[in-house]
């Protein structure tokens, strides 16, 4: 291992200039002769537009344009689409009607856009859209999700505001286990509502050019050419070519910034009907009620058990939340993200699940950090702890006696995993958590009179998402590859062009040490370039943990057609045949000769061009790839939750934190530590921390950070971390997804650590100091100590 | 926000004077709630007054047994003064917990109790401790200081210029402070001097308010065992997507025992 090829913990190279002020964020741009965008927004849930009178703001001196649906429908532009279809058991497609840009005769969430105000300053848009008025005729709002569909239409098409009533797996076969089941463990089960919550807002520049009639948009995007094709293709903006779309430095995403959302789109549109630059930044109070928001699902789940504690049958019926439009991914989200993983780690014959989804009018519920994965990791490891508990067994014993052991393991909801040790990894966690001495840390913690509880979660999931055909047998709108241009400079340099998108991944960091252990050149002779639809092909974008995997499989495929082609060129210039070149750190030499050419000089001699045949090679060295893997990545682990929970206030205390994964090759320790200690941290955010609450009148009550509770770092413990390895057959590097994993495995391990010192089970995520206390009320455990 | 005109006296007299000729004037102390109500356009007072041009109304001492504290003393300054630290160690305390850095860096006791925030600290610590409110005008006690949910018998044009508070034997300030604002959802100071005993509960309710009963527990002896079985009734408390008040009154007795078992 070089110091900094696959497995170095080298420090981030983009590092310095995030934290020193020198970022690029979209917010940063100014273009000669902009304007700002505000937009109006319903302050309503749920009503008919009735009219809008923008005559007193048009009046105003500097202001440009007030635009409505009504002008966006006269060019034809939207509705914002959904690109994954999803159809219902009875074979009819979900429905989704329009999600039109700007409001058309109603509107839908508190936040939904009305109207925008474009002006020469952001003071003077706000004070012009003061100046709007919108005659709203208030409908009856929609907002719990369990009632919703006997609630008044949020969509006149979607009867019982359901947009789809879908199943997977064998509902016979599930219902005969369950007949023949020694034990059965139900659950109701709720899935708390989160927002996403970038550090960076939402933001927008964008600028027509009537030269070359042609727009740019530099935007906050994980996908800036999947937002163009978006854009293009969908919303008939532009065509692509006439569209650039620049994701400069994007600080966050969690899934929020893989969508097309109204306002960078109205900004595109309108700059060329104002003909002047159009700029737009979210403030916080937008971003909490028009970033896509995530989970929000109801559940009753059901494990069947024989004597022994063998897993027959797992059931679940889900309610999802889906919000007032069906979102461009939101419906693959408690689909084939959710139900395809209820298998767990586990050796479950027969699984049955129903998920309905369901409008609302609240807030657009779409793709967020893990995206179905932890709602499915949720359902079974609770079922699993409880089970146990119930059972009377130990829960490492449990999962221990389920487990899959062989692969590849067909499970019956669709997936094929492909690697696995979920011993290894178990056993690892038992030993770092130091599990035996448990049972000493819980008297000592009474002494204290404090309760200690332990709880476990053992998840797989699937990510990299992948391949192509298999995400288009399932409903995908896209292919799911990944593309990389290796661009090769004559003085031997390397810029990697890369479709995936970083904002926070440390893809300059790791892409390069990939590179560096290809090529054998110096680290900081390689670059990744990425985020601009004018230089980079065309690529898909991250999200899915999928840029490790497959972006950088397809830079390792490129990589390979580089050597290749080096081989060829150093032939010629080594005058040797081209099977005996060998390419090995950095030099191609003549195989058992002292024959060589360093990488220099080869890239040198490529673009010169004359030490070999042009007929038989041609000139240059830059080579592309489009990498479609064959599987998803399956990263698995456990997490073992420590926690004391005060008796008399029902503060949660987390006190240790064991996660041990299986990411198979690992290409930076650090980068992946952080990413599982963010991971955890959103985890125990969900957890115990943050829900998005909704008045009966669908008013969202945590609309800013005085409300909505983000983790902190003293919410946290120092985490413990610790890798085993099994090599993902997937894909030419052998690593699996590692960005969601934490969010993903978390929550369950801590609500089983509470439930278990509490000695309830009643306990609704985020369990809060205070329905901590309230289920502490009813406990057996309070009643025996009193 | 929308425009305003700014004014930065010298001296209390003139903000008053400035007080009185504007229009709908707001006094600017540490301006962290004024500020921030005034950019999400909730508020538009004509006129700002800032009153961080008046010299040494920032000013801590002690004088006989009564501590002063100047207006516009910051949190930060009053939570690392070692004169407030020795008088009155709980209230250094208090300072030093309220909101994060960038908060006690610029927030103020005057505005602080000014603006009477139901959730806020100092209020707990002027009512726990019988403390009195100076304005250019009058000298208000405590006890009548806080009228309501960000109200007090502050009238218009009045300039809070110091908080004086009698140094008591023992006083302590507990918190349960809110997840998300950290703000406190429940606090109480309690403190004993001579034979008076007083609790004070910021949190709670739509405004600080002392517990009698827990006053009276206490007379006979200060100490945590006598508020066991003491609770208060939630009739009154706050009930919101924090905490409900059933929870809050359990809180107040948890807190309570706290505070005096800190003091």
């Amino acid at each position: 291992m070089s110091d900094n090829g696959i497995g170095a913990r080298v420090t981030r190279v983009e590092d310095k200039r995030f934290i020193t002020g020198g970022g690029h964020y979209t917010d940063d741009l100014n273009r000669a002769g902009q304007t700002y965008a505000y937009f109006l927004r319903s302050p309503h849930a749920h009503a008919n537009v009735k009219g809008i009178d923008a005559s007193g703001a048009l009046a105003m001196a500097g202001v440009h344009a007030v635009l409505t649906g009504d002008d966006l429908a006269a060019d034809e532009i939207g509705p914002l689409p959904c690109g994954w279809m999803i159809h219902s058991k009875d074979g009819s497609p979900m429905v989704t009607p329009g999600h039109p840009v700007l409001a058309q005769g109603k509107v839908r969430y508190v936040g939904d856009p009305v109207a925008v105000v474009i002006a020469d300053t952001l003071g003077l848009a706000k004070e012009a859209a003061e100046a709007v008025s919108v005659d709203y005729e208030e409908l009856a709002p929609v907002i719990d999700l369990e009632s919703a569909k006997t609630a008044a239409l949020v969509h006149d098409e979607a009867a019982a505001n359901t947009a789809f009533e879908w199943e997977l797996g064998d509902k016979a076969a599930t219902q005969a286990a369950f007949d023949s089941a020694h034990h059965v463990t139900t659950l109701e089960l709720s899935n708390n509502r989160l927002v996403p919550n970038a550090i960076e807002p939402r933001a927008a520049v964008a600028e027509y050019d009537a030269g070359l009639d042609r727009y740019t948009l530099w935007t906050t995007s994980q996908n800036p050419h999947v937002a163009r094709l978006v854009m293009s293709a969908f919303l008939n903006i532009a065509p692509e070519h006439k569209l650039r779309v620049i994701a400069p430095d994007v600080g966050g995403g969690f899934g929020s910034k893989i969508y097309v959302y109204p306002e960078e789109t109205v900004c595109v549109w309108a700059s060329r009907k104002v003909k002047r630059p159009i700029r737009w930044t979210a403030d916080r109070t937008e971003s909490f009620l028009t970033d896509a928001h995530a989970r929000d699902h109801v559940t009753t789940a059901e494990m069947a058990l024989d004597e022994k504690g063998k897993i027959l049958g797992l059931r679940v019926k889900t309610l999802a939340n889906v919000g007032g439009y069906m979102n461009l991914f939101a419906s693959s989200v408690p689909t084939y993200l959710y139900a395809t993983l209820l298998s767990g780690q586990y050796n479950i014959q027969n699984i049955y699940a129903e998920v309905d989804a369901i409008y609302t009018t609240t807030t657009p519920v779409d793709a967020y950090r893990g995206a179905g994965r932890p709602e499915a990791t949720f359902v079974v490891e609770r079922l699993m702890e409880v089970s146990a508990r119930e059972m009377g067994i130990d829960p490492a014993t449990l999962r221990k006696r389920n487990f899959i052991k062989s692969f590849p393991h067909q499970t019956p909801v669709i997936m094929a995993y492909d690697a696995g040790d979920f011993d290894a990894v178990i056993n690892k966690a038992l030993e770092i958590a130091d599990y035996k001495g448990f049972g000493k840390r819980k008297r000592e913690s009474a002494k204290k009179g404090k309760l200690r509880g332990i709880g476990f979660s053992n998840y797989i999931e699937a990510c990299g998402i992948a391949p192509s055909q298999a995400v288009g047998s399932l409903g995908a709108g896209v292919g799911l590859w990944e593309s990389a241009e290796v661009r090769v400079n004559p003085v031997g340099t390397v810029e990697i062009l890369t479709g995936a998108h970083t904002h926070g991944q440390g893809h300059e960091t790791t892409f390069a040490q990939l590179v560096v252990d290809r090529l054998g050149i110096p680290f900081e002779n390689v670059s990744i370039v990425h985020g601009d639809t004018d230089k980079v092909q065309f690529g898909m974008g991250t999200y899915g943990s999928r840029s490790g995997p497959v972006g950088m499989s397809a830079i390792s495929k490129a990589l390979d057609k580089v050597i290749d082609k080096g081989k060829k060129i150093a032939a010629h210039l080594l005058e040797a045949a081209e099977a005996d070149i060998e390419f090995a750190d950095g030099n191609f030499t003549v195989s058992g000769t002292d024959k060589a050419i360093d990488w220099t000089s080869l890239a040198l001699g490529a673009y010169v061009a004359h030490g070999f045949p042009p007929q038989e090679i041609e000139p240059g060295l830059k080579e592309t790839s489009f990498y479609d893997p064959t599987n998803f990545t399956f990263p698995s682990g456990c997490h073992i939750c420590e926690v004391e929970v005060d008796p008399d206030t029902g503060v949660t205390d987390i006190i240790s934190w064991t996660a041990v994964d299986d990411f198979g090759v690992v290409i930076n320790p650090m980068i992946v530590e952080g990413q599982v200690h963010g991971g955890i941290a959103q985890g125990v955010g969900q957890a115990m921390l943050e829900c998005a609450h909704y008045d009966e009148d669908g008013q969202l009550l945590t609309g800013s950070y005085m409300d909505y509770t983000m983790p902190r770092a003293d919410n946290l413990p120092s985490f413990k971390i610790g890798t085993t390895v099994t090599e993902c057959p997937s894909n030419p590097i052998g690593m699996k997804g590692c960005g969601e994993a934490g969010a993903i495995g978390s929550p369950p391990a801590l609500i089983n650590a509470i439930t278990d010192a509490i000695g309830s089970e009643d306990l609704a995520m985020p369990a809060t100091s205070e329905s901590v206390w309230q289920a502490l009320q009813t406990s057996a455990l309070k009643q025996a100590a009193e | 926000m929308y425009p305003f005109s700014y004014h930065r006296p010298t001296s209390v007299r003139k903000a008053a004077t400035m007080l009185e000729k504007a229009e709908d004037p707001k006094l600017l102390a540490g301006g962290h709630t004024l500020l921030p109500t005034m950019k999400q356009r909730l508020a538009a007072p004509s006129d700002l007054v800032d009153l961080s041009g008046v010299e040494g109304m920032d000013a801590i001492e002690v004088k006989g047994r009564t501590l002063h504290v100047g207006a516009m003393a910051r949190h930060a300054d009053v939570a690392a003064s070692e004169v407030v630290q020795e008088a009155i160690p709980a209230l250094a305390g208090l300072a030093g917990g309220i909101g994060d850095p960038h908060v006690r860096a610029r927030g103020t006791i005057g505005g602080s109790v000014a603006n009477n925030d139901p959730n806020a600290d100092y209020p707990a610590a002027c009512l726990g401790l019988g403390a009195t409110i100076v304005t250019n005008k009058r000298k208000i006690p405590a006890d009548d200081f806080f009228v309501g949910m960000f109200e007090t018998a502050l009238e218009d044009g009045e300039i809070i210029t110091k908080v004086t508070f009698p140094i008591p034997r023992k006083a302590g300030y507990a918190k349960f402070p809110n997840p998300a604002s950290r703000y406190a959802l429940v606090g109480v100071f309690a403190s004993k001097r001579g034979k008076e005993i007083r609790v004070a509960v910021t949190g709670a309710a739509p405004c600080v308010f002392r517990a009698s009963d827990m006053e009276e527990a206490l007379a006979a002896r200060f100490a945590p065992k006598s508020l066991e079985g003491v609770s208060i009734a939630d009739d009154d408390l706050n009930s919101d997507i924090h905490a409900s008040a059933a929870y809050r009154a359990h809180l107040v007795g948890v807190m309570a025992r706290r505070a005096v078992a800190a003091a």
